[in-house]
């Protein structure tokens, strides 16, 4: 684990470049994470997202899997592929501080 | 490396067990931003076929790995053969299979198929399959773009990584 700068605050991060600490993350945080992941711009939907995932983690300690966040925000399986083009799985859990998703689907 | 990557399956088994691991590691694939095209091929039409792709089935005959322990009877207690094939075993094998599935939020085929295809993977019918079982592309799911000789897949997946199941 080492310590990195994001958005002018230490955060503690692991060797893939995921955040250890969910409770270290800050929405200057996602939005900076996001750039780094490709995404210049977050919007509406990105964060009912994001926003999703950190509640769903808050209750279950895991990430949630694509599937889970499609069925828990409404937002189609193309939307999310277009919102986080290139792979949503690991892009979505970095973003949003979280640690790699755990299940398959 | 992602961008680059690409995956290829050929999927040639009708079963249920079967179909779920191209499903499974296509979509592991596609969320991690890699290239996944699916080539379906002899058996393996029928996880395409939309009047098969709701009914796929798991026989317990001959199935040396599938155990009472499935149906919570501890230890390595099998299902003899001769039970297996009295009328209604692969309907209860195949309900038993699809609960514990469901159990895991796991989609049914169609689904998890049409999840597969709206995140970009490309799905393609073997041209001597559908001539063999005079198919057309009037009986697949939605979703599956084209009919292809062995030869189009071979040049369609240059550079890919190619998983027979």
């Amino acid at each position: 684990m080492v310590a990195k700068t994001i958005a002018g605050k230490t955060v503690e991060v692991n060797e893939e470049g995921f955040m250890t600490n969910p409770n270290e993350w800050t929405e200057d945080i996602a939005v900076e994470i996001a750039k780094e992941e490709g995404i210049p711009e977050l919007t509406a939907d990105h964060w009912k997202i994001i926003h999703f995932c950190r509640q769903s983690a808050g209750t279950s300690g895991k990430a949630p899997t694509l599937r889970q966040i499609t069925t828990g925000t409404g937002i189609s399986t193309k939307e999310l592929f277009t919102l986080f083009p290139k792979g949503p799985a690991k892009k979505v859990a970095r973003i949003a501080g979280l640690g790699k998703p755990e299940g398959c689907v | 490396m992602s961008d680059e990557r690409k995956i290829a399956f050929i999927c040639s088994k009708g079963t249920l067990d079967m179909a779920l691991p191209a499903l499974v590691m296509g979509w592991a694939a596609l969320g991690n931003g890699i290239d996944v095209t699916i080539f379906f091929t002899f058996w393996g039409m029928d996880i395409i076929n939309k009047n098969r792709v709701d009914h796929l089935e798991i026989a317990p005959v001959a199935n040396t790995s599938m155990k009472m322990s499935m149906m919570g009877i501890p230890g390595n207690l099998g299902i003899p053969n001769i039970v297996g094939i009295l009328p209604g075993m692969t309907a209860f094998a195949t309900k038993l299979m699809k609960d514990k599935m469901k159990a895991l939020e796991v989609p049914p085929v169609r689904e998890y198929l049409q999840m597969l295809v709206d995140a970009g993977a490309k799905l393609y019918a073997c041209k001597m399959s559908v001539d063999m079982m005079g198919l057309s592309k009037d009986d697949f799911v939605e979703g599956v773009i084209d009919i292809v000789t062995a030869g189009d897949f071979i040049d369609m997946t240059e550079g890919a990584q190619i998983v027979f199941i």
